[in-house]
């Protein structure tokens, strides 16, 4: 037996189990021992052990965003895997999967393997690649999409634009079915789109900014909604940003639809009327919308029409992103603010607990995936993330591990300070001056 | 106060006050024009940058004519937007204005808020000669300076803007300023060319070219583009001119003495009729005088926190203008 860790005095958090009580984790062998007294004696009375005290922190199942951008192969300038899952581990994120839109994209089984093996190498975290709908994401030739999923992808996306044709979207999750894997839909119409930048609406209208209108992403979630009752095939929305979204994405759960959602923090917490300044930190795909489109993603994720929470974390250059607005590329990067930001977005308002929250950060993405994990059972590989709800800390973009500092929330004052992040057993992340070592 | 101001980004920006006050230096500005040497050396010392990364004639030389009127020397920058990687480009070009020691940066460019990243990022005043499909503010304020002198006054106004203007900086500008005076701005045109939630503007939107015209001061038109991408805006120019092209039939509805202005370039036949065009209500080459005028106001204005040398300073107004305008807020601080 290696030497176990004990996570000590911490509000332990586990809704897929039904657990919220003070106690102790313990760790060892990379896998959960068990809490306070039902973890092994002989675990609990090493001498060896390291403790860990977070009184007044939450310990809770690590974290799952089922929606981040890696860069690599290919923007290795913007990020690579390993400052990626560097900044994931550092945001309690203990598990990612990756959007395809690399260069080249993750079309290919080789493409998919390294991704794979280069994350095992790095070691911060658990990254499932998301292989591509069509070939090179053109939209026109699907993938070998059985192989793909034999080698390890979790879900097929062209993410960065939506599968435009209804043909193809229509043989996807056909193809898709069998394997238990969803489609994942960038939806967000390209003729609606145009060369919009930003919302369409009050703010597009006085700013002279080419608009998005909110039904550029509902009548795809629509068509993809009427696509998944034909084929019995899984549809995941990515990135819901329209109130419009949601109320389709209601109705066809309602008629038993396969249909699963996300929604990233900045949607939750940011209108159109961010991007006043023109500050390119405030532009991303799909758009900031309005304050009523806000309101009704927030009652959205309350009911559980959208699963899941992502981040859509899209790292870009400071020089790409320090330009006039339009020249700017679409994206901000989210793994180190996500947690924060939901906890004011929806915690602090009091719209979700604290153990709803968690639900939608862990067991509902991997559900999606149709992935397990999520809880902190004993003999489950231990991946924990220990944060303090309570406490405020301000965004520093320049301490990100993300190589993107592209964040519109930089110098705000956050609470959900992450202060530790376990990844089969083993701290990737450690906030060390706030965590104080017992015993 | 616009004495203050380091830069001219849009009128939504100013203050009534403010408007009124460029107005007023123009006015002064304008009577230099008709001397026989129409220049003064405001600006002495002074090096302006015209930067025209979208192309343009009229502003640009208006532009230019209004810097040498003042005494400033001037560069000229023009590129089109496509020889040019966009953002690389503004970013160079920044650096550039602050390696070269420019005072002031008259920017056109084809990206809304383009000139508000170059005022974040230079010391050198910032005028936006047109950024995207946001504001104009110097064809603003000349329109506006026009409707002044022609009319009196602006406020209780009725002032019709007809055309595209969900893609008109023009439009924007001129109902932003005139709002602020006090007119009553109604806009008309194809309803595919009205941005959303338009009138919350403070302005009315009218069903038919018809109804907008019907008792107006003013009637302002706008240039008609279907090129580019906005061919799924609207059919042809000939239905254009046919529903809503201002002709002297539908001028009838309009006050015996409107005014009508056009921003130019025209498209004759298309938007604006020829004899309405050229006819005794027309004030469109009168506008294009007043936009040197207006213009030099504006860098005058702005110039006020630069430092001019020693002797431009002495004689930084024309003389008359001490005597009408002498509004200290006028003279440039040292």
């Amino acid at each position: 037996m290696a030497s176990p860790l004990c996570i000590r005095g911490g509000r332990v958090l586990d809704p897929a189990r039904g657990i919220d009580r003070v106690q102790d984790l313990w760790i060892v062998d990379g896998k959960i021992a068990g809490l306070g007294e039902d973890a092994p004696a002989d675990v609990r009375s090493n001498r060896s052990a390291e403790v860990l005290a977070v009184q007044g922190a939450v310990i809770c199942p690590g974290l799952v965003d089922i929606h981040v951008h890696l860069r690599e192969p290919g923007q290795e300038e913007k990020e690579t895997i390993d400052s990626g899952t560097r900044a994931a581990a550092r945001g309690g994120f203990t598990t990612v999967a990756c959007m395809p839109n690399t260069d080249p994209p993750l079309d290919d089984r080789p493409r998919i393997e390294y991704v794979i093996r280069r994350a095992r190498e790095c070691g911060h975290a658990r990254v499932h690649p998301i292989a591509a709908v069509t070939r090179g994401q053109m939209g026109e030739a699907l993938t070998e999409i059985e192989e793909l999923v034999e080698a390890g992808a979790v879900a097929i996306s062209d993410d960065g634009k939506p599968v435009r044709n209804a043909e193809i979207m229509r043989r996807a999750l056909e193809l898709t079915r069998p394997l238990g894997v969803p489609v994942i839909q960038h939806a967000e119409d390209p003729d609606l789109k145009g060369d919009g930048v930003m919302h369409e609406g009050w703010t597009s209208t006085r700013l002279g900014m080419k608009g998005i209108p909110d039904a550029a992403e509902s009548v795809i979630v629509a068509r993809d909604a009427l696509l998944a009752e034909l084929t019995g095939g899984h549809v995941h929305v990515a990135h819901v940003s329209a109130g419009r979204s949601t109320e389709i994405i209601r109705r066809a759960k309602a008629r038993g639809i396969r249909m699963t959602a996300e929604t990233a923090p900045h949607y939750l917490l940011l209108t159109d009327e961010a991007v006043e300044g023109f500050d390119p930190r405030t532009k991303m795909s799909p758009p900031l919308r309005s304050a009523k489109d806000r309101e009704a993603l927030l009652e959205a994720v309350v009911d559980g029409t959208i699963d899941c929470l992502a981040t859509d974390h899209a790292p870009h250059t400071d020089f790409e992103k320090d330009s006039d607005f339009d020249s700017a590329p679409f994206g901000i990067v989210g793994l180190e603010t996500a947690l924060g930001i939901y906890v004011k977005a929806l915690v602090e308002p009091k719209l979700l607990t604290l153990p709803e929250l968690i639900l939608r950060l862990t067991v509902n993405p991997l559900r999606v995936l149709g992935l397990p994990g999520g809880t902190l059972e004993a003999g489950v590989p231990a991946d924990v993330t220990v944060f303090d709800p309570s406490r405020r800390w301000k965004v520093r973009a320049e301490e990100f591990a993300s190589m993107g500092r592209n964040t519109p929330f930089q110098g705000w004052e956050l609470p959900g300070q992450v202060l530790m992040t376990v990844l089969n057993g083993r701290v990737t992340f450690r906030a060390e001056t706030l965590l104080a070592s017992a015993r | 106060m616009i004495g203050t101001r380091k830069d001219l980004l849009g009128l939504e920006d100013l203050a009534p006050e403010e408007i009124v006050s460029i107005l007023d230096t123009a006015r002064t500005f304008r009577e230099v024009l008709d001397r026989p040497i129409p220049k003064v050396p405001s600006l002495r010392g002074l090096t302006a940058a015209n930067l025209f990364f979208e192309a343009s004639t009229r502003t640009r030389l208006s532009f230019e004519l209004a810097e040498k009127r003042l005494s400033a020397d001037t560069v000229n920058f023009q590129t089109s937007g496509s020889s040019v990687s966009k953002g690389e480009s503004l970013k160079d070009t920044a650096r550039n204005i602050e390696a070269m020691g420019i005072h002031l940066v008259v920017i056109r460019h084809q990206s809304s808020g383009a000139p508000h990243y170059l005022a974040r990022n230079l010391d050198a005043g910032v005028i936006n000669a047109g950024d995207g499909t946001h504001e104009h503010p110097t064809q603003g304020l000349l329109d506006i300076f026009t409707i002044r002198e022609r009319r009196g006054k602006v406020a209780g106004l009725r002032v019709a803007i007809i055309g595209d203007i969900a893609h008109s900086r023009v439009a924007r500008s001129n109902i932003w300023g005139l709002t602020k005076l006090g007119a009553s701005v109604t806009i008309a045109g194809p309803s595919t060319m009205m941005p959303m939630e338009v009138e919350r503007f403070g302005i009315k939107v009218a069903k038919s070219v018809e109804e907008a015209i019907e008792g107006a001061d003013v009637v302002n038109i706008l240039r008609i583009q279907l090129e580019r991408q906005r061919s799924t805006l609207y059919s042809s120019l000939r239905e254009y001119a046919r529903v809503y092209g201002i002709t002297s039939a539908r001028l009838k509805g309009a006050k015996p003495d409107v005014t009508v202005m056009h921003p130019g370039p025209m498209n004759r036949g298309v938007e604006i009729a020829q004899d309405v065009a050229d006819g005794e209500h027309s004030v469109i080459l009168e506008q294009v005088t007043n936009g040197v005028a207006v213009r030099m106001a504006v860098l005058y204005l702005l110039a006020g926190h630069k430092a001019p040398d020693e002797s431009a300073a002495e004689h930084p107004m024309p003389k008359e203008t001490k005597k009408a305008h002498g509004e200290p807020s006028l003279h440039p601080r040292r």
